[in-house]
């Protein structure tokens, strides 16, 4: 087998390793709650019969190895199961949960979520990843120049500022000084692209700040850090253009670094999404996943979670075989 | 559809000034260097950069222009403090300060006065504000600025709150509370992910491959993510008590974040273990505490204070974040991120009081001022310890 | 006007913080067509830099302050970037120290060999292919045919080196700067590209700048001469001139360093004990092997020499002896009793016995302690002294390595030269008190005057305490100079085992033989000699790999 193959085969085959030990810390980390979990949950003003369905529903009664697989089963299966909330909703108003008109399921309330939040990070990094990379290749190249400190300052600070300030700070601007763009993204599942654009581009561009400036450093370092390899120096000192030098010297081994940048970055998008979520009150799963939180709506925070560290894990694991792929050494080896 | 033609056109502009302005440049200059091998990417930036001044001049002088003025008083006041205060720790105090201080670009030194005043704020604040965080007053919702005539007290100077308390002591509170709680959790951050890291360096072996794995799966989460799970547990386990929750929140976000201390003094110890002089030490026969704590350890300080500035920043901005999203420190405790929540729907004023606008950003530009001020010297020393060959 | 290259008086600085500090102070060179000139200094003494600046170039934080450099009639330093650019590569070629670093990992050999005749315009992509096939033939590389279509790290260092060379040759460059081009590289490999450089450089008559800080490798490539010292010139003169009659102090000292030369002691009596005794040890690093079957030992108050190229084991058994690599088979006895495999089992004296002076002087001290601190801790350690009795045993052990003790007693080994450092690193290893001292690659960091004084440091010691040495190294030059004992290996293996004037004499072990007979010599027409006696076949590489 091609030695690149064999390296890439071991580590897709870590990253799932890993998805399964995750999985286990999250169910773990819910099932190490002592005492009568449903009441605790629910609190004294849940109905008996909603404090009921959950203990059945998650099988106390069952040893906790067998409950992990079953839960495991459903997760894989897409049976994310039924939401506290509207487990209580439902028997409040008298449907059950077996019932065929049953109360929502989670995977019913993820799935259009999830598909605004990939909308939104999709949009930032459209926005996000050319103007990063162009802005860090120069930065490097024009280094200790007056526009590097000046793309240093700028970086280090959005960097270093909370979210919500960069947002407040462009909703004052785009929003309420010069009315440009909403506030406050009302999205509906018939809205028109140009329209959704338009509802997902103020909470889209705060990412873009806060993702841009960790992207162009990074960026930055690496190419820099190539710029300085004696096969740099070789070149220039065979007569080659600088463009040339850039082009067919530096890039090839720029790839892999870039790569993995441009991968890590969109990994932590999916951490910032969860407060850009809350404040444009834009209704994807970071939203759903806070306000879950705040009600100990577990089953959606456990789906919620598990779909986080996996597309996490993933785009981690993404930049790892991409790197690797594209490194010369391990593609052609001796 | 208008506004983009006027971009276009002004770039367009652009382009043509650069062009012109290098000609210029190499015939007023007869042909130096400087200017003949000048790339037109260069001759654009500059002009760029005149024309960005140049508008910034003109917003400056605009009537509506509020927010803008501020923040170029702002930008030019700090500048000039941080100048004022470098110029003073070059000429005053001992030699060894002011070398400190020569080196000091102005970025740091606007670092480490922010750092400054934010530690006398947090450890005075008592003495500094002027009420209590907890002090309930008559007058709910006064607006900023202490004119009674615009809705204001002069009593409070920042007005206060939907409650009746004092915006400006809950501020200055609030740098005791976030900083004070922050500062705290990195710390234990630092004892659990540094003792661990140093330990699985020395020893090697089935110690570091079990706790290296733990953590790299622990790390596969996304940290705040994690923390929110690890949170909404903690809540159905705390009691009553708001303290409790705000405690389990420390050790949650000190846990999660000594994961990425374990992976750093790990590194930084599995270099210094390979060094010659630790195996001259091993050889000799020393014990495990010997080597950690008289080899080791002196020789991790600089990487180890450069982490603990970023680190701080990091559990800083997740605290922030945790309790602007209502699940971290809790009330009756000032703190900014629950602060920015609260007043987040003045914003919306911002026309007719900009004051009253500016209430949640400036709750929110105090976390960032400190993290921006941390950050600025985190990059020097970084860069003064490893950036010199560059 | 006759000469290719003209630089006077340049001045040349490197930025360290904020200040610029002088690497080269007012040089004159010249070079004519077709001339080798050698460039020779210490480290530090802006050789490189001098080369670099000689095609017009400096590195990053380098800049020429004063000084002009014409090349063929043009001057390099008010040329525009264009024109230099247009002569970089063409006419001017460079061949760098590390091959391995400065070949892009990502192109093939000959994509990077026919980049600069095809972008300047010389000739197209399959002829300047042809060319380079041809070259590699020429330079003696295997397999000229198909070696160009493979990836840097697919080629061994010696024949990446040649085919930087060959690169270099791409154009046909009226000059070449060679900047310690086989530095890196083993003897038995150094000689094979050094024959290739020669006769390439000669064939086609091109000018170049040979920068190296050996003495003999110089003497074989050089017309002529010049050496430097910390930025200056000490003088120039033709090649024969400059070895058979130096003119200044500092050029004489140099040459004098070859000439150190310890008489070999008696051999010791056959009933001895040794003291240290390896016997049949075979080791391996987790499933590689890398020793086998060692046997040697090491007599009271004499110096074992260990000698081999880079991945003979040499270092490795050293592990062994300490403990840090246990054997898997074998025993190593100290005076007649075994030792434990493993450190951690050994108890105090048995450690305490042993000692170990290190190749890198940086790293065998802790930045973070002074000089007190380091020399002191071994005396606190083993011999239980305390506060002033400890100090007046590291004030004396530091008088022992010469160094004065106040002034050095407080300091940290950054403030220190690489041969003091080392110095340091002999008191640590004598405050123990031991019998025994491991000294690895001790001397092959450091400059040839500095080394030589370690040398005769180490044999003043040994005389005076009855140390026993074990010496590592991969330098025969070092070995003639202070060994009773030679232990020579390869891959693993000790290949010849005996008293230091029997392996200086033969018949010898071809392996040895061909070891002996690789190390460059002062006379200028040893490596001519040498081609002529033993063929281009029966050197390098080709004869390393015929064994």
């Amino acid at each position: 087998m091609h030695p690149v193959l064999k390296i890439v085969i071991q580590r897709l085959l870590l990253g799932l390793l890993t998805l399964l030990v995750v999985s286990i810390v999250i169910f773990l980390a819910v099932n190490a709650l002592p005492g009568d979990f449903a009441q605790a949950i629910l609190g004294q003003s849940a109905t008996p019969e909603a404090v009921a369905a959950i203990r059945r529903d998650l099988g106390l009664d069952q040893p906790a190895v067998t409950r992990y697989f079953s839960w495991l089963a459903d997760m894989l299966t897409g049976d994310l199961g039924v939401s506290f909330a509207q487990a209580n909703f439902a028997s409040f108003v008298g449907t059950s949960a077996e019932s065929g008109s049953g109360p929502v399921t989670v995977l019913q309330q993820i799935t259009p979520r999830f598909q605004n939040t990939m909308f939104l990070a999709g949009v930032t990094a459209i926005i996000a990843v050319p103007v990063s990379l162009t802005l860090g290749i120069l930065a490097a190249l024009y280094r200790n120049s007056a526009f590097d400190r000046g793309v240093n300052i700028f970086a280090l600070s959005s960097v270093s500022s909370p979210e919500f300030f960069l947002a407040y700070i462009l909703i004052l601007f785009l929003a309420v000084l010069n009315p440009v763009l909403p506030s406050l993204s009302n999205i509906f599942s018939d809205m028109g692209l140009g329209e959704r654009l338009r509802a997902t581009l103020l909470p889209a561009l705060t990412l873009t700040l806060v993702v841009t400036a960790q992207m162009m450093r990074m960026t930055r370092a690496a190419i820099i850090n190539l710029l300085a390899s004696p096969y740099i120096e070789m070149a220039r000192l065979k007569g080659i253009s600088p463009t040339r030098v850039i082009v067919t010297h530096a890039l090839p081994n720029a790839l892999a670094p870039i790569i993995t940048v441009i991968a890590l970055n969109l990994a932590y998008l999916i951490t910032g999404v969860v407060v850009v979520e809350v404040v444009f009150v834009y209704p994807g799963i970071g939203q759903l996943f806070v306000d879950s939180v705040k009600i100990r709506d577990i089953p959606v925070v456990q789906a919620c979670c598990l779909i986080f560290a996996s597309a996490y894990i993933l785009l981690n694991l993404l930049a790892d075989v991409l790197s690797i792929l594209s490194n010369p050494r391990l593609r052609h080896p001796k | 559809m208008s506004l983009w033609v006027w971009i276009l056109l002004a770039l367009a502009a652009i382009a043509l000034g650069g062009w012109l302005f290098r000609y210029a440049g190499q015939r007023i200059t007869a042909n130096r260097p400087y200017f003949r091998d000048m790339p037109y990417g260069v001759a654009f930036g500059y002009v760029f950069a005149g024309a960005a001044v140049l508008g910034g001049i003109w917003l400056y002088f605009q009537d509506g222009a509020v927010f803008f003025r501020w923040a170029v008083h702002g930008l030019l006041g700090f500048a000039a403090a941080a100048w004022v205060f470098r110029t003073l720790g070059r000429t005053v105090g001992t030699d060894r300060t002011r070398k400190f201080f020569r080196s000091m670009p102005l970025t740091a030194s606007f670092g480490l006065l922010i750092i400054l005043i934010y530690a006398v704020l947090a450890i005075f604040a008592p003495l500094i504000a002027p009420y209590g965080q907890e002090e309930v007053f008559q007058q709910v919702n006064a607006l900023p600025g202490g004119d009674p005539a615009a809705g204001g007290n002069p009593d409070h100077l920042l007005g206060t709150d939907q409650i009746g308390r004092d915006l400006l002591s809950r501020l200055i509170y609030g740098a005791q509370n976030t900083v004070g709680i922050a500062f705290a959790t990195t710390c234990l951050a630092f004892f659990l992910g540094g003792s661990f890291g140093f330990l699985a360096a020395t020893l090697g072996g089935w110690l570091d491959q079990v706790l290296s794995r733990t953590v790299d799966v622990l790390m596969a989460i996304p940290s705040l993510i994690f923390a929110l799970l690890l949170m909404t547990i903690a809540s159905a386990w705390a009691g009553t008590q708001s303290w409790q929750l705000t405690f389990y929140m420390i050790v949650i976000i000190a846990v999660i974040d000594s994961t990425r201390v374990f992976r750093l003094s790990r590194a930084v110890g599995a270099n210094i273990v390979v060094m010659d002089y630790i195996e001259a030490a091993k050889l000799r026969g020393e014990g495990l505490r010997y080597l950690i704590f008289r080899e080791i350890l002196p020789n991790a300080y600089a990487p180890l204070l450069a982490e603990f500035g970023l680190r701080f920043c990091f559990v800083f901005l997740t605290i922030a974040s945790l309790s602007f999203l209502g699940v971290g420190i809790q009330p009756p405790l000032a703190d900014w991120g629950t602060m920015v929540r609260d007043l987040a729907q003045f914003i919306n004023f911002a026309a007719f009081s900009p004051l009253a606008a500016a209430l949640p950003l400036m709750a929110a530009g105090a976390i960032a001022l400190l993290t921006v001020a941390v950050n600025f010297v985190v990059d020097w020393m970084l860069q003064k310890s490893s950036g010199l060959k560059e | 006007m006759s000469n290719l290259v003209e630089i006077r008086d340049i001045w040349i600085e490197g930025r360290s913080d904020e200040d610029w500090l002088p690497i080269i102070n007012g040089i004159d060179l010249t070079l004519a067509k077709g001339e080798v000139l050698g460039l020779i200094g210490e480290s530090g003494a802006g050789k490189s830099t001098l080369g670099l600046a000689a095609m017009g170039y400096t590195r990053d934080g380098v800049r020429i302050k004063s000084g002009s450099v014409t090349f063929d009639g043009i001057d390099l330093i008010a040329a525009s970037a264009a024109t230099k650019r247009d002569l970089l590569g063409k006419r001017i070629a460079y061949v760098a120290q590390s091959a391995a670093a400065s070949f892009n990992p990502a192109h093939k050999l000959i994509d990077q060999h026919i980049e600069a005749p095809v972008q300047h315009g010389i000739s197209g992509r399959t002829e300047a292919t042809q060319d380079g096939i041809e070259l590699y033939r020429r330079l003696r590389l295997p397999n000229p045919e198909e070696i160009g279509f493979r990836y840097p790290h697919q080629v061994s260092g010696g024949q990446l080196q040649r085919a930087m060379t060959a690169m270099a040759m791409s154009c046909r460059p009226d000059l070449i700067i060679f900047d310690e081009p086989t530095t890196a590289l083993d003897v038995t490999t150094q000689i094979e590209v050094l024959a290739a450089i020669r006769d390439i450089v000669e064939q086609f008559d091109t000018a170049a700048i040979y920068i190296t800080h050996d003495l003999a490798v110089v003497a074989q490539m050089a017309d002529r001469i010049k050496v430097l010292l910390r930025g200056d010139e000490v003088e120039t003169a033709d090649t024969r001139t400059m070895l058979s009659a130096p003119q200044q102090d500092y050029t004489k000292s140099l040459w004098a360093v070859r000439s150190f030369d310890r008489p070999a002691k008696p051999a010791p009596a056959t009933d001895a004990t040794p003291v240290i005794s390896v016997q049949n040890i075979t080791a391996a690093y987790g499933r590689m092997p890398v020793l086998f079957d060692v046997s040697f030992d090491i007599h009271e108050g004499r110096t074992v020499a260990v000698v081999g190229e880079s991945g003979s084991g040499k270092s490795t058994a050293a592990r062994v002896i300490t403990g840090l690599l246990p054997q898997s088979q074998g025993v190593i006895e100290y005076r007649g009793d075994p030792l434990p495999a493993d450190y951690r089992k050994r108890d105090r004296n048995q450690l305490r016995q042993a000692q170990m002076i290190y190749q890198m002087a940086d790293t065998a001290l802790n930045p973070r302690k002074t000089i007190g601190e380091i020399v002191g801790r071994p005396v606190e350690f083993y011999m239980g002294l305390k506060g002033r009795k400890k100090r007046e045993r590291t004030r004396q052990l530091l008088n022992q390595i010469e160094l004065e003790p106040d002034q050095f007693i407080d300091r940290l080994p950054s403030e220190l030269s690489g041969g003091q450092k080392q110095r340091v690193g002999i008191a640590r290893a004598l405050a123990a008190e031991p019998e025994f001292i491991i000294c690895d690659e001790v001397t092959s960091a450091l400059d040839q005057l500095v080394a030589e004084g370690i040398l005769r440091l180490l044999a003043r010691l040994q005389d005076e305490l009855h140390l026993s040495y074990m010496f590592i190294t991969h330098d025969l030059a070092t070995v003639k100079a202070i060994a009773d004992e030679v232990v020579v290996m390869k891959d693993g293996r000790v290949v010849e085992h005996g008293p230091k004037k029997e392996m200086f004499t033969p018949p010898h072990h071809p392996y040895t033989d061909l070891l002996l007979s690789s190390v460059p010599e002062m006379d200028p027409d040893w490596l001519t000699e040498l081609l002529a006696e033993r063929g281009r076949e029966n050197i390098g590489d080709a004869a390393v790999g015929k064994m």
